[in-house]
């Protein structure tokens, strides 16, 4: 199974996720440029975080036109799984991949801190391994991370549960506590924190089982024994 | 064929939070007591320099090219359009 990462101009955490995929969960990753294609034999992708062109104009929108994107594209509408993180989130949301926007935090601050997610949908490629409403202790670190839909696409994103996760706690102004949303089919999710970040019990001082779910329901989607 | 500057605001539709500009009021106008102001709005502002043919064409110019490339993000911005002589 080869899962790509894809590295755009500003990307910061693409070698964080490399080695959680080839170090921690021995998957076959391989990085691509963000203005090359994509090989069609790849089975999932993820747009890791970062700060993609310095996030000038707004995060994600300049990264949204990518060459890559056309690729990431046709590979949604094929149903390979696709994960954006923080960055990667905004960018799949700045390309019209997934619904909504991400807005400065009300605190108008650059937050790094540990929260808790709760898991809304254990349907995706990424979620598949969780019971429903449990917890994840997870690290966010973003300046525009408030997840922002209107109540007409609210009231879409919670009758197609597309609502993936939720902050348990009132962080920073999200619509509905929202930290991650998926696409209509399930197979594109985005989210806020950093579950690369929270993986390995060397660097996560609360639980690091949680986050390392999200990579094996990717393992189980594809069928992957490690 | 003529240069105009055409400057390009953005800033967030009504009913969306504005933090930045609530703070400014709250805790900085309104804390030096300037008691008449009730209102202020952040926004981004982008300047182009454009050769079109006329104010109106530079105007519809700049228009396509924010929708196209989503200078603003239509769910929560919006964008005005002001064309001077360069």
């Amino acid at each position: 199974m080869k899962v790509g990462v894809v590295v755009f101009p500003g990307s910061n955490c693409d070698r964080d996720m490399f080695h959680v995929l080839t170090d921690v969960f021995h998957l076959d990753a391989q990085y691509y440029w963000h203005d090359k294609g994509l090989p069609e034999n790849i089975d999932a992708v993820i747009l890791p975080g970062g700060f993609s062109y310095g996030d000038r104009l707004r995060a994600g929108v300049i990264a949204a036109h990518s060459p890559v994107i056309k690729d990431v594209q046709k590979m949604s509408e094929n149903g390979i799984p696709i994960l954006g993180v923080c960055n990667g989130f905004q960018i799949l949301v700045e390309s019209g991949l997934l619904p909504g926007v991400l807005l400065k935090n009300d605190s108008l601050n650059f937050m790094c801190e540990w929260t808790d997610l709760v898991v809304e949908n254990n349907k995706t490629p990424f979620t598949n391994q969780f019971e429903l409403n449990q917890k994840i202790p997870i690290p966010i670190a973003n300046g525009e991370g408030k997840y922002f839909a209107d109540d007409e696409t609210l009231k879409s994103l919670q009758k197609n549960n597309q609502i993936v996760f939720r902050y348990s706690d009132v962080v920073n102004g999200s619509s509905n506590r929202i930290a991650g949303v998926c696409n209509e089919d399930g197979n594109v999710v985005g989210m806020m924190p950093h579950p690369e970040r929270a993986v390995e019990s060397e660097i996560n001082p609360v639980d690091n089982k949680p986050s390392s779910l999200i990579f094996e329901s990717l393992l189980e989607k594809m069928g992957v024994k490690n | 064929m003529a240069t105009f500057n055409v400057q390009v605001t953005i800033e967030n539709k009504p009913g969306i939070s504005d933090p930045e500009g609530e703070t400014i009021l709250n805790d900085l106008v309104l804390r030096g007591k300037y008691e008449s102001v009730s209102k202020i709005k952040s926004a981004k502002m982008l300047r182009f320099t454009i050769k079109e043919n006329s104010k109106e064409s530079a105007q519809l110019k700049v228009q396509e090219i924010c929708d196209d490339v989503r200078i603003y993000n239509p769910l929560v911005s919006k964008v005005s359009i002001d064309v001077f002589d360069a």
